[in-house]
């Protein structure tokens, strides 16, 4: 593998000149950073080449930013069971070129992760590969069937950071009900996949001109907030926390507005495809842009932005979902939909920097304190002393193409091939520990 | 001639996938050359040895006796060898994928694939992975080119035109490939397009593509110089579009009283198979003086003929090289 990867040793590290990016300070500023094996000590502006101590190897960052490490918060590993598409190995080598730190693991693994031993054996075996710090979800039904609730207090304990049924709707009324109702006593949270089953059964991108001249089966972008509305009311009446991932529309944004205002305990992420890209990337049938959900308008994706911006989403997440090449070199109904994510995570992300749409500091922040803080990640997304030293270094200029073929992932399938794009991630240290070195 | 110009002189492009992307010269072409055919083909003389040592592969993925025969008909009355592969459903599952399937096939070097497939973009994809000529005999709800052609041919033979008509494509909109490629050769021709079905089975923002929309029948062949009936594709549908056979025969199917709507001498044509006592009364389907459904068949071969000469001796000049 790449020599990029590989862990420097830890001791005690300093930082400086760099453009420190603090989201729980909310600010940014030059400033430096002092580590201590895997321990923050020191970050701020006071940290400059005159004042750190004795012993620190000092690396001099010329104004690249530093800011915690990336808190991803919707990922599938494909491992157990699918480890020709990735492996917690690859997946961690793949985080940590993309600035991830921590990565939450959907549980629609095979087995499925709706028992304490799945919660375990994934946390060994991250802790044997050394990347990326995972966390799990833990099903919210048995098998993900959608029928009986599972051991959810178990599992959380055992340490399951929150429940969700993968990549499928918590479609039951009575299911979703009861898991809200009885999370809420370990303050746990449900995160939904907002899509009306019944009306997207079938269908393989958004409806509409597009869909129509292609002949595919188009779901509704409806299908998306009529989901998102029931649940409303389900929070409403059980006071559970709900969270919807990658919402993609208009609409969605707009409902989810309203109910913030009126003091819903909801939130919401999107992913870099559903504010970068609109249904055109899918002509000529481009199965790489396949995803669930489906991309939408242009109108929808402008609207994401929007809500990005203004706060109403909270977090973005890579929805980083490996497929291997054979389930994408299919026709367009048939092809797996899904994009890998973590090595284009942030380039995109800054596009919003990039674009005036949102500062740095802003979208730092929704990559790290905001999913920290919904999933009550105490020492994740923070700069703060005495917490882990899960940083990244990056320079948020740095133009480059695009080219999944030089993704460390075990899977190629990115909408983004090709792309021309800004920032680029030179360092990755968890725990103190330098894991990627950019040209190393 | 056409008001949309004459014929262009060659047709530039390594397959057939789809009427779009084709301008009107090269509809015309292709039409002059099956009208050439159609005449030959009424001769006792109806064989050539144009595509002589030139290999057709037919590669079905869904039963269809009459696209297959006619294709194949085609390429025998020009000369080709042709080698016919039904591949069911079933088979592809345990089997190879299509893009396997494509490079064994690209391996034994034919001239010519033909292909259907019941997912849209499938023959698109295979195209990508081959280098002879694609001819694409139906995709999914795509697009079913020599279909309109040949629609296009029956048309103009009796119309003397295919511009300044107003054409009603009635029935199941939402299935068929039939009516996107007919959308797109009469529009690109410079006729008027209305569709008339029940809201369920007009496909989302199709108004997009140019043309006007019917629900109610007697409305929508209001003085149409063509109507246009497509089959009801039960198998492809999921969930209920139509409440009832019977329900979709009265409100529409066609029939004489329906019918009376549209002008003294209007055309009535079908893609085939029809289902009789579903979409289309008997009495106006057999009616010889207004259907032309049997016509439609006879120019498929006709058009079929003209497409795998016009790509075949492309591929031929490259080699296989785009």
């Amino acid at each position: 593998m790449s020599p990029a990867i590989r862990a420097k040793g830890a001791g005690k590290k300093a930082f400086i000149n760099a453009r420190l990016l603090d989201p729980v300070k909310q600010t940014d500023k030059t400033g430096g950073l002092l580590i201590e094996d895997d321990t923050i000590i020191k970050s701020g502006a006071d940290v400059t080449e005159m004042s750190v101590p004795e012993g620190f190897e000092i690396t001099d960052l010329n104004g690249a930013c530093l800011a915690p490490g990336l808190v991803d918060m919707r990922a599938q590993l494909r491992e157990p069971g699918f480890e020709h598409q990735e492996t917690i190995e690859t997946a961690g080598k793949s985080a940590a070129i993309g600035g991830v730190t921590t990565i939450i693991a959907l549980p629609n693994t095979d087995p499925v992760i709706d028992d304490v031993a799945g919660v375990e054996f994934i946390a060994r075996r991250a802790r044997k590969v050394g990347l990326a710090k995972v966390f799990v979800y833990g099903a919210v039904s048995k098998g993900i069937e959608g029928r009986e609730i599972t051991e959810m207090g178990l599992l959380h304990q055992a340490g399951a950071v929150a429940f969700c049924d993968g990549v499928k709707t918590i479609s039951s009324a009575r299911l979703l009900r009861q898991a809200l109702s009885y999370s809420a006593f370990f303050d746990g949270m449900i995160v939904q996949h907002p899509e009306e089953p019944e009306l997207s059964k079938g269908a393989s991108m958004n409806s509409g001109e597009l869909a129509t001249r292609l002949g595919l089966s188009g779901v509704s972008p409806l299908a998306e907030v009529i989901q998102i509305e029931r649940d409303l009311r389900l929070v409403e009446m059980t006071g559970g926390r709900l969270h919807f991932a990658h919402i993609s529309t208009g609409e969605s944004v707009e409902v989810i507005r309203k109910a913030k205002k009126r003091g819903l305990k909801v939130t919401c992420d999107t992913a870099p495809p559903y504010f970068a890209l609109n249904e055109n990337a899918v002509s000529d049938y481009r199965t790489f842009a396949k995803l669930s959900p489906p991309l939408r308008s242009e109108d929808d994706r402008q609207a994401i932005v929007a809500g990005l911006a203004d706060g109403t989403i909270d977090a973005i997440a890579s929805d980083h979902n490996p497929q291997d090449a054979d389930s994408k070199r299919l026709p367009f109904a048939q092809a797996a939909a899904g994009a890998v994510g973590f090595e284009t995570l942030l380039p995109i992300a800054l596009e919003l920097y990039h674009n005036e749409h949102m500062s740095l500091l802003e979208v730092i922040t929704k990559l790290t304190r905001t999913p920290a803080e919904l999933l009550r990640f105490k020492g994740a997304g923070t700069l703060n002393e005495g917490t882990a030293a899960d940083i990244v270094i990056f320079d948020p200029d740095r133009p480059w193409k695009i080219d999944p073929y030089q993704f460390h992932s075990k899977s190629k399938n990115s909408p983004f091939d090709g792309r021309l794009t800004q920032g680029r991630v030179l360092r990755t240290l968890i725990d103190g520990r330098e894991i990627f070195t950019e040209g190393a | 001639m056409s008001v949309m110009g004459p014929a262009a002189d060659h047709y530039p492009h390594p397959h057939l996938l789809g009427i779009e992307g084709l301008t009107p010269g090269e509809i015309t072409l292709i039409l002059d050359r099956a009208q050439h055919y159609a005449e030959k083909n009424r001769s006792a003389d109806k064989t050539s040895n144009i595509l002589s040592g030139a290999t057709v592969v037919n590669l079905f993925y869904e039963n269809s006796t009459r696209t297959l025969t006619s294709f194949e008909l085609a390429a025998k009355r020009l000369g080709a060898d042709v080698i016919n592969m039904t591949v069911g459903t079933s088979s592809v599952k345990k089997g190879e994928t299509l893009i396997d399937t494509a490079m064994t096939l690209n391996a034994m070097n034919p001239d010519a694939l033909v292909v259907r497939h019941g997912d849209s973009g499938a023959v698109k994809l295979l195209s990508e992975k081959v280098n002879c000529a694609v001819l694409n005999a139906g995709d999914g709800r795509h697009e079913h080119p020599t279909q309109a052609l040949l629609d296009a041919l029956t048309i103009r033979r009796h119309k003397g035109r295919l511009h300044r008509l107003t054409v009603a494509i009635c029935g199941d909109i939402a299935h068929s490939r039939v009516a996107r490629s007919n959308i797109l050769l009469l529009n690109t021709m410079g006729s008027r397009v209305r569709l008339v079905a029940p809201p369920t089975l007009i496909p989302s923002k199709i108004d997009r593509m140019g043309v006007e929309i019917f629900h109610d029948m007697e409305e929508g062949l209001k003085d149409c110089d063509i109507v246009m009936m497509l089959r009801l594709q039960l198998e492809r549908m999921e969930g209920s579009f139509i409440p009832s056979v019977r329900e979709y025969f009265h409100f529409h199917g066609l029939d004489r009283a329906k019918l009376a709507n549209a002008k003294p001498d209007a055309l009535i044509m079908h893609p085939g198979p029809m289902n009789r006592g579903v979409e289309i009364d008997s009495e106006v389907a057999d009616d010889v003086e207004r259907s032309v459904i049997r016509e439609q068949v006879e120019m498929g071969v006709a058009v079929r003929m003209a497409a795998l000469e016009l790509l075949v001796q492309n591929h031929r000049k490259t080699g296989g090289q785009p």
